[in-house]
């Protein structure tokens, strides 16, 4: 087999207001052809008003691998946290 | 980079297993034993193959639907047959494999479908049984699915229920509709229900006792429920469903068990399913057939189109106007 068709990565926006979120995958040729197939395959009952189509390609993820050591910046950092801090008995905060 | 030794890997694998029993979900780029990954391609794919050439014997109806209704809403049952396959694709791949893998596995013979796809339809209350106990067997198994441990096959199953039942529904209005009608319509629903009952019932697989992969896929939470619990389960909700219509399913073992709690059922004709699996059911050599010529006859559309992108893209980096 020659060539085969990319992968891209689909993000539907369910309805106004709200933001976009990764549905799912397809292989097609160009933008507007992974757009038609987006359409098609993710959204037969109305499930969204919008679709970003995204090369899988051009997607830069943080590695699983380095997660810990990624994220341990924010872990002894609760005050950040509304919750970290007393409120006094009746009052409103 | 170095080769793990066995003790990192057991390591590993003993991390990979506490994780699981956690109930924590498996993501793509995770560490997983690779019999895990093995095990998810194979189950995977033959969920994804099942779906498209499940399209094959209702498709051939879509031009013969009684009304345009039934029309519309056939179309319409078949489209999602072959996004559920797209979805279940996309999820296979994100352990590694093409698509164009799959594709050649299936056609190649060495990936299965279900085998329920090897039966004809026959006539059209054949399209109301397969809705109502192909698809609700289906479901069965694919509620069960939906608490898998790998995350992308799970967020697959979930999208996939949600759109499932309504193909239930349409079998069973169909089943009901002729259930009612006259002498003759009683009789083609019937003899659908005489056809398909317990192809159906082996869609759920071998005895756990028989079953190769069972014991492990439970302990990966691959699988949540055994095959047998899940045949079951089928059994005991189809016997109302059944009752209502008016129609007999054909067992004369099924009986009720106050013991058990659930009803007793016949032994299903295991050298009949493992013919079918090998290739000798009515339909398998269709179907693959009609899969080849799908694949074959859109070859220049996928190389058209790529052609063409790849044209726009350097049309569009060289500035040059079209």
């Amino acid at each position: 087999m020659s060539k085969n068709l990319p992968l891209w990565e689909v993000f539907l926006r369910s309805r106004r207001g709200l933001e976009h979120k990764h549905v799912g995958s397809l292989h097609a040729a160009d933008p507007e052809q992974a757009m038609q197939y987006a359409r098609d395959v993710y959204t037969r009952r109305l499930e969204g008003c919008s679709i970003w189509v995204v090369r899988s390609a051009d997607i830069h993820a943080s590695q699983e691998g380095d997660a810990a050591a990624f994220f341990d910046p924010a872990e002894d950092k609760v005050y950040r946290h509304a919750s970290f801090y007393d409120v006094p008995d009746g009052l409103k905060l | 980079m170095a080769t793990p030794s066995n003790v990192a890997i057991a390591e590993l694998e003993e991390a990979f297993q506490q994780r699981i029993d956690r109930e924590e979900k498996i993501e793509p780029k995770d560490w997983m034993p690779d019999a895990y990954r093995q095990n998810l391609i194979r189950q995977m794919s033959q969920h994804a193959h099942s779906e498209v050439v499940g399209q094959l014997p209702e498709g051939e109806w879509i031009t013969r639907a009684p009304t345009l209704r039934r029309k519309a809403i056939l179309l319409a049952k078949v489209q999602d047959e072959a996004g559920h396959g797209l979805y279940l694709y996309s999820a296979t791949e994100t352990l590694g494999v093409s698509r164009e893998e799959l594709t050649e596995q299936l056609l190649a013979g060495s990936a299965k479908y279900a085998s329920i796809f090897n039966y004809p339809t026959l006539t059209w209350a054949d399209v109301g049984a397969i809705g109502w106990l192909v698809d609700g067997a289906a479901i069965v198994n694919q509620i069960s699915l939906c608490r898998t441990s790998y995350g992308p096959y799970a967020r697959a199953m979930v999208r996939i229920c949600k759109e499932e039942s309504f193909h239930v529904r349409q079998g069973y209005e169909i089943m009901t509709v002729l259930a009612r009608g006259s002498a003759e319509q009683r009789a083609m629903a019937q003899d659908a229900l005489d056809r398909w009952w317990w192809p159906t019932l082996m869609m759920f697989g071998p005895h756990d006792t028989d079953s190769a992969h069972s014991g492990r896929s439970m302990r990966w939470k691959i699988k949540r429920q055994s095959n047998d619990e899940l045949r079951q389960k089928f059994v005991d909700q189809s016997v109302a469903q059944a009752e209502f219509l008016g129609l007999a399913i054909p067992d004369k073992a099924l009986k009720w068990n106050d013991t058990r709690n659930h009803f007793d059922f016949g032994e299903i004709d295991w050298d009949e399913f493992r013919a079918v699996l090998d290739g000798e059911g009515p339909c398998n050599h269709e179907r693959m057939e009609a899969r080849r010529k799908a694949d074959e006859e859109a070859r220049w559309i996928r190389g058209a189109t790529l052609a063409y992108a790849e044209k726009e893209r350097v049309r569009s980096s060289t500035g040059t106007e079209s």
